[in-house]
């Protein structure tokens, strides 16, 4: 993604302090602008950056909705079933007259059958049979096979840096004009082949849709949500430094708006003394002794799994801006992040053996957009011989690092800094594609270093 | 790298000689493939030094450059080459079988079968190295748009008849050889590597005499020391024994060989042309004969069952360039536009994942690492339950439980597939894991039973029948249809200009060839 970097611009910036109209004015604006520009710009696209938790399903609602009342039938296209069902979900509760359209592949389970509740949603296979809705709502494969004879005049395009180009091009016959939705700091598209053919490339297939897009509109209206609802404060500051530094972001709560406690006191535990930091900081780094192992190292899968098991054990309670009591931690409201799946799966097996379920484990990829009040992250590169591309991808550990609304603790074994050192970037430079900046490299010195101040050894 | 390749790593580091990684062999071998050995010039991008090329082992056909600089030796080399590589390319043009395919009629737009010609084999190319491929792909490039005096008398610098002709097909094999699983032009360090792993690098194992050590050493020497001698034993006059596999040479030959006898052709010096004959010939048999014995090699493995599936492939491929070049179409264009670009990605992303799926069933060892990983279960079925789906018509959906010693990552509902015998695949869903610890499940077969309410015999596996179960699909169906270019939309930059001035020169450089 390009933004020319903003040299001398950054300012200190206080929580709450010098912006006399608040982070929800600034969010109210920013929202304002981006749909003045949806419903009225000459040009045909919008694109909003949003940085995580900043209301991007809340905006692509708002939009769907406005588009609707304005006479304007809009498509909407989204990733993954899971997320073209939430939306749907979104839009009838919000607004449960308004028509909404679900198309879906012919393959059983393709749509969450909840939507067959919903008076006002209509489900299909075919486009034909879902004519007239004020909003048709499917995943870009399905809507890349789908033909129609008259394009839509609206389309909202949600989840857009996760999009490969090669998939845009396949959909973008399908409307006139669209407000392109997403998060710039996620896992970018990939490919399972080369694809450094077409590197350079203002088409290249395999980059994201976005940046096929501003390659060749440079001039559409760009905007971005400038305030993060969902992490602490004590997670905006370090995730916008590390990952958005031209385009920081705030969180909408103070430091004391959310508050994690335990029922049952630390038995003095090196996992108990990093859930008790965590609580206390926002942040835990759960230490093991250096060693290079196996991806599915026993001791930290351990690690994690006791951790999970810690945080129900100790009756854990969320106080947050959303209520004046105390809300039960429960395992609903828990994630374990790792980059692999079959480390995720040996963290499933640890914790079955522990009695714990109903918590969420899964890698990177599959927890993009999601939410929960704490996290426990298995880091990408513990006890790893080496630093690959994979490993330091940013995107991975910007989501492994952005998905809590209360605290994230991260087990890692010791000397993954001078693991870093050792392995500079070496990725080739190619003409013609735009460097990302910051690099993963970066990224991870500048989450490491945050940590290290959180710090609890597992033993001892 | 899969677990089980780098354990095979390990043993051969350890044993001093190569492992096995495959049973079968993966990639079509044709019975007359083209070999071809090129050299290039150091510091001459682009500057055949020579090459030996040609189907038989024992006469290779030497070319060779004699003073490389000079862009009249080069296209003199350039069309000797087109004389010995398109007789061949071409031989494979007019042997033809029918096929039925379907296509969409212009008048009626119904999809209708119609009859049309597929090769009945094609051309095959086996260069030494990864290097190699990339050499044809950048010969291909340099030569296509050249134009001969017969297409254009204008042309300041005509090439020689069939250069570009040449150009177009070596751009088509560069291009054919990205794609996973194709075997229209390889390279044999990449054929012996898919097959065999050794106990040295990556990097390492490009180097085809050292590879070829690891695999085949000589009696009574151990791989590993065999390998080190390929690599860095020189003679009394500090010059390999065995030369790099190219085209890049080595810098002592550059040196101290080439050098002072390029000067002395260019002195006009009697027999200089012949000395020069003689050292390139000298660097580029050893590599000659190391390609034929890995091909050796090769053809002493039985071929996997899916290979010849692949191979129609490659044919199609070859038989629609033929159809290309005999339209008269131009050139493949010097890059892609978006639509172009959109199809191949998505069509190597297929081969890739159909590669990967073919060579686990054709092959056990293959299929023993993907089990490793989780992706697939092998197991002894200990009990088949009868069960039929809810709806207006139930239709048979038994229930087969199994015990297996893997670990595959199964989720609630996932579905998985098993090849049956008449080459079919089977589907199933995972119900539940009986009893963890002895590895005990049950999956719901969905399909692959007939369509009556009986299963079809030998439909549904029987208590005490061995089965092996993919969480992979066997035969991923392909992408979605792209526009057409022209129908390219804006996010992409609209339709790509039609008109030559689209794709002008660069300005800075009138001779804009590569």
């Amino acid at each position: 993604m390009t933004r020319p970097p903003h040299h001398g611009t950054k300012k200190p910036r206080q929580a709450g302090g010098a912006e006399p109209s608040g982070p929800a004015a600034a969010a109210a604006r920013a929202t304002a602008e981006i749909l003045q520009d949806t419903l009225h710009s000459p040009r045909p696209g919008v694109v909003v950056d949003s940085p995580p938790g900043a209301g991007k399903s809340t905006l692509v609602v708002r939009a769907a909705r406005e588009l609707a009342a304005a006479g304007r039938p809009l498509m909407v296209v989204a990733q993954t079933n899971a997320q073209v069902d939430d939306l749907v979900l979104r839009l009838a509760e919000k607004d449960p007259a308004l028509p909404v359209g679900r198309l879906h592949s012919s393959e059983a389970g393709s749509f969450d059958p909840a939507l067959a509740e919903l008076p006002e949603v209509r489900t299909s296979t075919k486009i034909a049979d879902l004519a007239g809705m004020d909003v048709v709502v499917s995943t870009a494969a399905k809507w890349a096979y789908t033909k129609v004879d008259e394009p839509w005049r609206h389309a909202i395009v949600d989840e857009a840096y996760q999009m490969r180009s090669d998939a845009l091009l396949s959909v973008a016959g399908l409307f006139e004009r669209a407000l392109f939705v997403g998060d710039p700091g996620q896992l970018d598209p990939f490919s399972v082949v080369g694809a450094e053919q077409w590197a350079g490339l203002s088409y290249d297939p395999s980059s994201s849709a976005v940046s096929t897009l501003l390659a060749h509109n440079p001039d559409l209206p760009q905007h971005r949500l400038p305030v993060s609802w969902r992490l602490p404060a004590s997670a905006a500051r370090l995730v916008s430094d590390a990952f958005y530094p031209f385009t920081r972001f705030r969180s909408g709560t103070e430091h004391g708006d959310r508050r994690l406690a335990f029922g049952v006191p630390g038995d003095g535990s090196g996992v108990d003394r990093v859930l008790d930091e965590a609580a206390e900081s926002g942040w835990g780094l759960l230490e093991l002794p250096a060693r290079h192992t196996p991806r599915t190292d026993p001791e930290a899968v351990g690690a994690v799994a006791q951790v999970v098991r810690r945080l129900l054990d100790r009756g854990g309670a969320a106080t947050s801006e959303r209520g004046p009591d105390p809300e039960p931690l429960t395992a609903d409201r828990i994630a374990v992040g790792t980059a692999h799946r079959d480390q995720a799966a040996a963290v499933r097996t640890a914790l079955a053996g522990l009695g714990v379920t109903g918590v969420a484990v899964d890698t990177a990829n599959r927890l993009q957009g999601r939410e929960f009040d704490v996290t426990v992250v298995l880091h990408p590169l513990s006890g790893r011989p080496d630093a690959t591309a994979f490993h330091l991808e940013t995107g991975r550990l910007c989501v492994l690092a952005s998905r809590h609304r209360h605290a994230c603790v991260v087990v890692c074994r010791a000397g993954v800094a001078e693991l870093l050192d050792e392995h500079p970037s070496t990725e080739p430079v190619r003409l013609g594609v735009t460097v990302k900046f910051p690099d993963g490299w970066e990224a991870h010195h500048a989450v490491l270093s945050h940590l290290a101040e959180h710090r609890v050894p597992w033993r001892g | 790298m899969p677990l089980i390749e780098t354990l095979a790593r390990m043993e051969a580091a350890a044993a001093g000689a190569a492992r096995p990684l495959a049973t079968v062999r993966h990639r079509h071998l044709s019975e007359h493939p083209l070999v071809f050995v090129p050299l290039t010039t150091s510091g001459e991008a682009g500057a055949p030094l020579g090459a030996l090329v040609g189907t038989d082992r024992e006469k290779p056909l030497l070319l060779a450059v004699p003073q490389p600089r000079d862009r009249d030796l080069r296209f003199a080399f350039l069309a000797e080459l087109a004389d010995a590589v398109l007789p061949y390319v071409d031989g494979f043009a007019d042997g033809i079988e029918w096929e039925e395919r379907k296509e969409t009629d212009p008048e009626t737009g119904k999809k209708v079968p119609v009859q049309v010609e597929l090769c009945a084999d094609a051309p095959q190319l086996i260069v030494p190295s990864g290097a190699g491929i990339e050499f044809v792909r950048l010969m291909g490039r340099s030569m296509r748009f050249r134009r001969t005096a017969e297409q254009d008398p204008e042309t300041p610098y005509p090439a020689p008849p069939h250069v570009p002709l040449l150009g177009r097909w070596f751009t088509h094999f560069g291009e054919r050889a990205q794609v996973p699983g194709s075997c229209l032009l390889l390279s044999m360090t990449g054929l012996l590597t898919r097959h065999w792993a050794t106990g040295q690098s990556a990097l390492e194992d490009q180097h085809l005499g050292a590879l070829l050590s690891w695999i085949d050493p000589p009696p009574g020497v151990s791989g590993r020391a065999a390998a080190e001698r390929a690599e860095s034993a020189r003679d009394a006059e500090g010059q390999l024994l065995c030369p790099p596999a190219g085209p890049a040479t080595d810098p002592a030959f550059d040196n101290r060989l080439l050098a002072p006898a390029m000067a002395r052709y260019d002195a006009a010096l009697p027999g200089a042309h012949e000395e020069l004959r003689r050292l390139v010939e000298g660097q580029l048999r050893p590599t000659w004969d190391a390609v034929w014995q890995g091909n050796d090699l090769l053809r002493a493995l039985p071929p996997g069952a899916r290979v010849a599936d692949r191979w129609k492939r490659d044919r199609w491929s070859y038989t629609a360039h033929r159809d290309r070049v005999r339209a008269g179409e131009p050139p493949q264009p010097k890059r892609d536009d978006a639509v172009t670009a959109a199809r191949k990605l998505s069509s190597r992303e297929a081969a890739q994942t159909q590669l990967d799926a073919q060579e686990a069933l054709d092959d056990p060892l293959v299929m023993a690492a993907r089990r490793l990983a989780g992706e697939a279960f092998a197991g002894t079925v200990t009990g088949v339950g009868m069960a039929y789906s809810e709806g207006a018509r139930p239709m048979p959906r038994p229930l087969v439980t199994l015990r297996t010693d893997d670990r595959p990552q199964l989720s609630e509902g996932a579905k998985v597939h098993r090849p049956l015998p008449g080459g079919k695949t089977q589907p199933a869903a995972f119900v539940a894991y009986d009893d963890p610890a002895s590895g005990s499940l049950t999956v719901r077969l969905t399909g692959g039973m007939g369509r009556g309410k009986v299963p079809e015999p030998g439909s549904v596996p029987e208590p005490g029948e061995a089965v092996c179960w993919t969480l992979f699909e066997h035969a991923p169906r392909g992408g979605p249809e792209r526009p057409e270019p022209e129908d390219t939309p804006w996010t992409h930059g609209g339709p790509p200009a039609t008109e030559p001035s689209g794709d002008a020169p660069d300005p800075m450089t009138a001779e804009d060839f590569l």
